[in-house]
């Protein structure tokens, strides 16, 4: 168990190009937290950088009170686990959950005793002896868990684990991983780009763009309060509505409709989120907006509009009826707005 | 193979047929010569069906009573030919394999320049420098000598951009795992990529054994002390007498001796050796 | 050049993995080569006292010498005899081969043994039956009113290492051959008979054209084979005669360098053959990469 702090990190490789800038991150003992972005955003990058599989070009990572820069993976106390598992396919499953701690010259008892207790907590007991080609995708997955776990590290490294699992068994693996994850308090670093895995594991969120980070919150602080019209957009789905509109004398006009806010006059952007719109009463302020299709998801039903050339969706109990014109609204305290350059305006 | 006619898959049966036929010919004859006594080479008509003679020719050709035309017995140049092929061939994947893990597991200065180097060995077989290389190999005094033999053999490029090739088709994951779990360069040559080198270093070992068993030139070149002898080598020099007729029989037994080893490989290992020279090809 | 991603930080290790082939090399392939480039530079005088610089002297004498440009043409002549015969026979087997399905494994088996035989062992056979005095073929053909005696005729003696070459050889191109065969879709072969093509009109149309770069392959590799792997079996048959009729370039190498002592001479033909090789050994690199593949 230990803190892991991340100051001013940076990666610029030869040549000029950098995937990293700047980072700034104090993950606490014990938590979960979860790097999240679109591909190319440098998570990756970032947590390897951490690993020791990347050289770090700028800036400090310390793993407890150790700074961790020169150090070999191996003497940096992590575990990771890789998103195509990574396990030695000639070895057993037993074996390869033991390499590593024969490495360290762990003595053999103990290495048993922390190979079954692994096996029990990941239900792999039943396999030990067969060998990974011989595993279904989740099997392999949990090896790769036991993997990590049996060395009993100071923080968990995980690299998009779920993303070669179909659907269901990424819904309940992603149970699996935090359950773990809280029974055992190791700090742990998750790497994904699905927005919704991020939002469930997640203590905190730490949303990267471009190499630098946009926002780090917890999950419904980022969801309701995002900083920037990237983080509104990528965080939630259906991805946040964006509109165009102008404030001006105390009131913004966007999309035909006239709302009272308390901010500066000028152009800026709106975000609305699709759970927050509602049909306009009486009297209302309205948005005219016209249908273009309908999604049903069972539960709700979306609606995908057009309003002013733009497109808005908006999300309806499951039996709300919807026309081909209809006139939405929005209350002020729901809104999102954005500056010119991007940032939150409060 | 789309028609299904018949007298097509015939035509191929037959042509096959006689493609065994004419490939297994001299072999055959060479046996049947090998089972009869000389004198009934004399007339010229070969007799199409083993002889009587065949124990009484191989037990004199191993164990060298015959003074007129060889002075070795035939066992010490199957010895020597089985160690210089084992030589070669061990040889050869031991240098070839750790070269190859250097060359995609490092990065360092002149590592580009090691790789050209090996690359053009693949334009220099011993052919084209045979007078120069004999020169080293007796300044070293390695003349008449294992080491001679197989030593200036076994650094060519083949095996080394095999096992190149092969090393990088492994996943990085793997290398990253055993670095995270804790082990170097040398654990993790022994505990991952060997294991998963395995068929590939089979297969390259029957390409290898047959072709360091058929080496001719070379050794020819390098021993003159008729202990050195291998049998591949000493063929010829049975068949090379002045002063009679030489005793086809013997050099038959000989011939058929020294196929023996590399074609009982191919025919056991086919699917190995199949494998090795299709990957050694690419 | 291909690398990994993540590669062991280690200083030394390298070197020490790459010592001993490099030291090989140097020693056995690299420092002979530049003394062969340096010999030919060289001649030494009668006695064998005095060695002096004489510039290109002995590569002009080497082209000017009838007997080197008569081990040009019969190395030509035997490279594409040799060649052409191995590679036809083999694709005619492979061919065959491709047709049938079950009995195929026992045919390869019965077919590729050859390779492991060596050359020399090769050339020692075919000296066996075509032997003037003792051989079965000369019977044979005499009966039929050939006389063969390739120890007096040179058209005999060329034809005596082509079969040999090419006996050896036809085992390898078989098997590359029926890996390229199966290497083309059935779907191709199909439509082309839906289209109204025989049997042999497709092996002409679609088979040969779609072979190409495994021919094209072999057709190299075949070539750099009887530049030089053809030494044992020109020294067990004809030892290069009668009077020069088979005398490769690389047997000449040989005899003018161990047997007739002219280093100079042998130094120069040695760096003509690198030439060759070299050019080759580029051609094929480059088709190589280039093979097609679906």
């Amino acid at each position: 168990m230990a803190a892991i702090t991340i100051e001013n990190l940076g990666k610029t490789y030869t040549g000029g190009v950098s995937a990293v800038r700047g980072i700034d991150i104090d993950i606490r003992d014990g938590e979960f937290v979860v790097l999240v972005g679109p591909s190319g955003c440098g998570k990756s990058t970032l947590l390897r950088m951490i690993a020791g599989l990347e050289e770090i070009t700028e800036g400090e990572v310390r793993i407890g009170e150790r700074v961790v820069n020169r150090l070999e993976p191996a003497e940096r106390d992590i575990a990771m686990v890789f998103q195509n598992y990574a396990l030695y396919p000639h070895m057993s499953v037993r074996q390869n959950l033991s390499y590593g701690l024969k490495n360290r010259g762990t003595p053999k008892a103990e290495i048993a005793r922390r190979v079954d207790e692994a096996a029990r907590i990941l239900e792999i007991g039943a396999y030990l002896d067969r060998k990974p080609r011989a595993l279904s995708g989740g099997q392999r997955q949990r090896v790769a868990m036991g993997r990590a776990i049996v060395r009993e590290p100071a923080a968990f490294l995980f690299d998009e684990p779920l993303s070669n699992l179909d659907a269901k068994l990424r819904v309940s693996m992603r149970g699996e991983i935090r359950a773990l994850q809280k029974r055992l308090g190791t700090t742990s670093v998750y790497v994904t780009h699905d927005q919704l895995e991020a939002m469930t594991l997640a203590d905190r969120l730490v949303v990267l763009r471009d190499g630098e980070v946009e926002q780090i919150g917890a999950p419904l602080e980022v969801y309701r309060r995002p900083v920037s019209t990237f983080v509104a957009e990528f965080i939630g789905s259906p991805a946040m509505n964006m509109l165009d509109g102008e404030v001006a004398g105390g009131t913004l006009r966007v999309g035909g409709a006239s709302l009272p806010v308390g901010a500066a006059p000028g152009k800026v952007k709106v975000g609305m989120r699709a759970e927050d719109m509602r049909l306009a009463g009486l009297g209302e302020t309205a948005i005219p907006a016209r249908l273009a299709y309908v999604e049903e998801l069972g539960a709700q039903r979306l609606g995908h509009f057009e309003v002013e050339g733009q497109r808005l969706i908006a999300a309806f109990p499951a039996e709300q009826a919807l026309s081909d014109e209809m006139a939405l609204t929005v209350d002020p305290s729901a809104l999102h707005i954005f500056g010119a350059d991007g940032r939150r305006i409060d | 193979m789309v028609e299904n006619q018949r007298w097509l898959d015939i035509l191929a049966h037959i042509t096959l047929i006689l493609g065994v036929v004419v490939v297994a010919f001299p072999v055959y004859i060479a046996f049947i010569a090998s089972t009869h006594h000389p004198v009934e080479f004399m007339s010229g008509m070969m007799p199409l069906l083993p002889g009587d003679n065949m124990v009484n020719t191989y037990t004199e050709v191993l164990s060298g009573g015959v003074r007129a035309q060889m002075t070795v017995p035939l066992t010490l140049m199957l010895t020597n030919s089985l160690i210089m092929a084992l030589s070669i061939a061990i040889g050869k994947i031991v240098i070839s394999i750790l070269s190859a893990f250097a060359i995609v597991y490092f990065r360092f200065p002149f590592r580009m320049t090691a790789f050209w180097m090996i690359f053009i060995t693949l334009m220099l077989p011993v052919e084209v420098r045979i007078v120069p290389t004999f020169k080293v190999v007796a300044d070293l005094g390695l003349l008449n000598s294992y080491a001679g033999l197989s030593i200036p053999l076994i650094a060519s490029a083949t095996a080394t951009f095999l096992f190149r090739q092969v090393f990088l088709t492994i996943p990085d994951e793997l290398m990253e795992a055993a670095r995270i779990d804790g082990a170097g360069p040398m654990k993790f040559f022994r505990d991952i990529l060997l294991p998963l080198s395995r068929t590939n270093i089979a297969a390259l070992f029957v390409i290898l054994f047959i072709y360091g068993w058929n080496q001719y030139l070379w050794p020819i070149l390098v021993t003159t002390d008729a202990d050195f002898y291998t049998i591949v080598a000493g063929i010829k020099r049975m068949a090379d007498v002045v002063d009679s007729e030489p005793l086809w029989n013997f050099i038959m037994a000989t011939a058929v001796l020294a196929m023996l080893p590399p074609v009982l490989v191919v025919i056991f290992m086919q699917r190995l050796f199949v494998k090795g020279l299709v990957e050694t090809e690419k | 050049m291909q690398t990994k991603r993540t590669i062991f930080r280690s200083r030394g290790l390298p070197y020490l993995l790459l010592a001993p082939q490099l030291a090989i090399t140097i020693i056995f392939f690299l420092w002979p080569a530049g003394q062969a480039v340096w010999q030919s530079f060289l001649r030494e005088d009668a006695f064998g006292l005095k060695t002096s610089f004489v510039g290109l002297a002995n590569y002009t004498r080497l082209f000017h010498s009838p007997d080197y440009l008569n081990a040009m043409q019969v190395t030509l002549v035997f490279a594409v005899s040799t060649a052409a015969l191995a590679m036809i026979l083999s694709l005619l087997l492979a061919v065959a081969v491709d047709r049938l399905i079950r009995a195929s494994r026992w045919y390869t088996t019965l077919l590729v043994w050859p390779y492991a035989v060596a050359p020399a062992v090769a050339g020692i056979l075919w000296w066996f039956i075509f032997n003037p005095t003792i051989g079965i073929m000369p019977y044979v053909l005499a009966s039929v009113g050939i006389s063969w005696n390739h120890l007096l005729d040179k058209g005999d003696a060329m034809l005596l290492v082509i079969v040999a070459a090419a006996w050896k050889q036809v085992s390898y191109n078989f098997l590359f051959f029926v890996a390229g065969l199966q290497s083309i879709p059935a779907s191709l072969r199909e439509a082309a008979a839906i289209d109204g093509a025989g049997p042999v009109k497709r092996f002409f149309t679609i088979t040969l054209p779609l072979l190409s770069p495994t021919t094209f392959f072999l057709l190299v590799v075949n070539v750099v084979y009887t530049l030089f792997d053809t030494f044992p079996v020109i020294d067990a048959t004809t030892e290069g005669g009668p009077a020069q009729a088979t005398n490769t370039l690389v047997y000449k190498v040989y005899m003018d360098g161990f047997v007739g002592l002219d280093l100079g001479s042998s130094a120069a033909q040695s760096v003509v053959l690198m030439a060759i090789v070299i050019s080759l050994t580029v051609v094929q690199f480059r088709f190589v990469e280039r093979r097609v593949t679906y």
